[in-house]
């Protein structure tokens, strides 16, 4: 082999030839082909990749929006309308970026109850973790101004009142809003930049996702269990098995958009806005989009401005030292009888936020927020903290394939001997 | 390394600065000047919504009984203490700029229809903030009254906001 090449074991002697020079192929063989992958993956591990497909769904419906999307306040809301209307398929590929924008919610939301409920932001996954909750910020951005461009009524003043928390920071709030705002309020300049950062951001969100799964291909798969690969009888190749798994969890996911996009797509949004942005008259119950909507019921629990907004991103910022509050050794809930049950009624106490920040802000609902939004943060700060010591957890099994294969057998004899293959 | 690092620090500051400053109100913004309201079709007890600087500004024509009340309360009530002379030219003209300064609504209350709260002044219903009819806050999370913007009297029926 000549020196500076790369020793490629591909066969095709073009790829060959490539893979010498940029190995690529040897990458992808090494990431997606024969990557030893926990054997008792469940459907939750779909979503990672699901997200995946979403985002690039996501780009590429928004490139061709933006080919006919006009952004300044006196034709925004029309350019939207002559997509549905005059723009071939315009409806078609507007509909699934809207609609998109909730697939990819839902599918980020079950993806990060996957992790809470199987330990997946443990050691040593906890910049894995960090980096999936920079993800999820970013999106929140993202998702937040692409709404704004439509400049219906719920855009403007959904931005009018996001923009304005920034207001709540003692002496250099007002001068972040018009910074953000170019103006003195929301105005066309603002709408101008949002569109600017709205393109932008995706490929920020690509890049971190490349680091993500950078991550992920260090420290491999948490699994079901919670418990570390012990050898390659608890792990297969990541081709063809789970590329097959991931495709099924695919097919039915494509079955959920498409059914959303052609048969309600406008299920998910709010009708105010197909009203023009008019900065004069407020809407008279003004709510985000669904998935903003705990975070949205956390702001309106507390009756302070600073205090509400602080709270709000705490609830996102929470996520960040998790790995350091949940004290216990155990990762899956399977095997913590008590965390699993809190961690339920955390599940609870997040629909129900998201249930109260569509009600209007009254009495009962901002008195249940308030204790949705306590337990939200009493289960990070005060009740995982203390499990971790006074749990007793149930007894691990020995190890992935022993579940399984329901104990027994040759391959289990060697098994407990071997050293691990693979941290 | 001090030395190098400080020049790197004032180096990126001064290559980064205009790009973040380009995002704060452009001339052609911070020259919207400044609006003119003629007052005499505005009868006692109306209210109208005129645009300035992109928002909105209320100008009230306040019953006897409005300043009454609003003079009526103690300064202890208020969450955020002005006197209603502090906040008027003349006493039946109330101009305060229509944005709550929770998170930035526009308070309901201008038309007679509208729910106007528990004071009489403006209800704001995204979170539920009360103002009194000195458009101040009485009840709810905004922290501050509604506020008074720059405005003279250019005749006795007319006056430039701004």
């Amino acid at each position: 082999m000549a020196i500076g090449l790369h020793d490629s074991t591909i066969k095709n002697p073009v790829l060959r030839w490539v893979d010498q020079r940029l190995p690529v192929f040897t990458m992808m063989q090494k990431e997606y082909g024969t990557f030893p992958t926990p054997r008792n993956f469940n459907y939750f591990w779909n979503f990672g990749a699901l997200a995946m497909v979403t985002l690039m769904i996501m780009i590429a419906t928004g490139i061709f929006l933006a080919m006919n999307y006009t952004p300044h306040t006196s034709y925004a809301f029309d350019s939207v309308e002559r997509i549905m209307r005059d723009v071939n398929y315009g409806w078609l590929i507007r509909y699934v970026h809207m609609n998109g924008a909730s697939m990819f919610f839902i599918v980020v939301f079950i993806h990060i109850w996957r992790g809470l409920y199987y330990g997946s932001y443990k050691a040593p996954r906890e910049l894995l973790w960090i980096l999936g909750v920079v993800i999820f910020l970013l999106m929140m951005a993202t998702a937040f101004m692409g709404y704004v461009l439509p400049w219906g009524q719920m855009s403007f003043w959904g931005a009018t009142v996001i923009t304005n928390l920034f207001s709540a920071f003692p002496l250099v709030g007002e001068h972040i809003v018009t910074w953000l705002w170019g103006g003195f309020s929301v105005d066309n300049p603002t709408l101008n930049r949002f569109f600017s950062l709205h393109y932008l951001m995706p490929f920020v969100i690509a890049g971190v996702v490349f680091l993500h799964v950078a991550a992920l291909h260090i420290t491999g798969s948490n699994n079901p269990l919670g418990i570390d690969p012990k050898g390659p009888q608890d792990t297969l190749p990541f081709h063809p098995y789970y590329t097959a798994k991931d495709s099924v969890g695919l097919i039915v996911y494509f079955i959920v958009f498409a059914f959303l996009v052609f048969f309600m797509p406008n299920y998910l949004g709010h009708p105010d806005n197909y009203i023009p942005a008019n900065p004069l008259v407020t809407p008279a119950h003004i709510v985000p989009e669904w998935y903003f909507l705990p975070f949205y019921a956390i702001l309106r629990a507390v009756p302070d401005k600073l205090g509400g907004v602080l709270l709000m991103f705490g609830s996102i910022a929470v996520l960040f030292i998790l790995p350091w509050l949940d004290t216990s050794p155990v990762r899956s809930m399977r095997f913590r009888p008590v965390a699993k049950w809190a961690l339920f009624l955390w599940l609870i106490a997040f629909f129900v936020l998201m249930w109260a920040g569509g009600k209007p802000a009254e009495e009962p609902y901002v008195t249940i927020s308030r204790i949705a939004t306590a337990y939200y943060f009493a289960y990070f700060l005060v009740i995982l903290p203390l499990l971790g010591r006074l749990e007793r957890p149930l007894s691990l099994p020995e190890s992935i394939a022993m579940p399984v294969l329901r104990g027994g057998g040759p391959v289990m004899a060697g098994a407990a001997a071997k050293p691990m293959e693979k941290a | 390394m001090l030395t190098t690092g400080a020049f790197a620090a004032v180096g990126v500051g001064a290559v980064v600065w205009p790009f973040i400053s380009s995002m704060n109100p452009a001339r052609d913004v911070l020259a919207l000047a400044s609006t003119e309201v003629d007052l005499t079709p505005i009868a006692v007890g109306q209210a109208v919504t005129v645009v300035w600087r992109g928002k909105p500004v209320f100008v009230r024509h306040r019953t006897a009984e409005e300043i009454q009340a609003a003079r009526a309360t103690p300064l202890s009530q208020l969450k955020d203490p002005a006197t209603d002379q502090s906040r008027v030219q003349r006493d039946q003209w109330l101009v305060v700029v229509g944005v709550c300064t929770h998170l930035g609504c526009v308070p309901l209350g201008q038309k007679p229809t509208d729910a106007r709260g528990e004071y009489q002044g403006w209800f704001c219903p995204c979170h539920g903030s009360h103002y009194d009819t000195s458009g101040r806050i009485r009840l709810g999370p905004a922290p501050l009254n509604l506020a008074v913007p720059e405005y003279s009297f250019t005749s006795d029926t007319q006056i430039r906001i701004g």
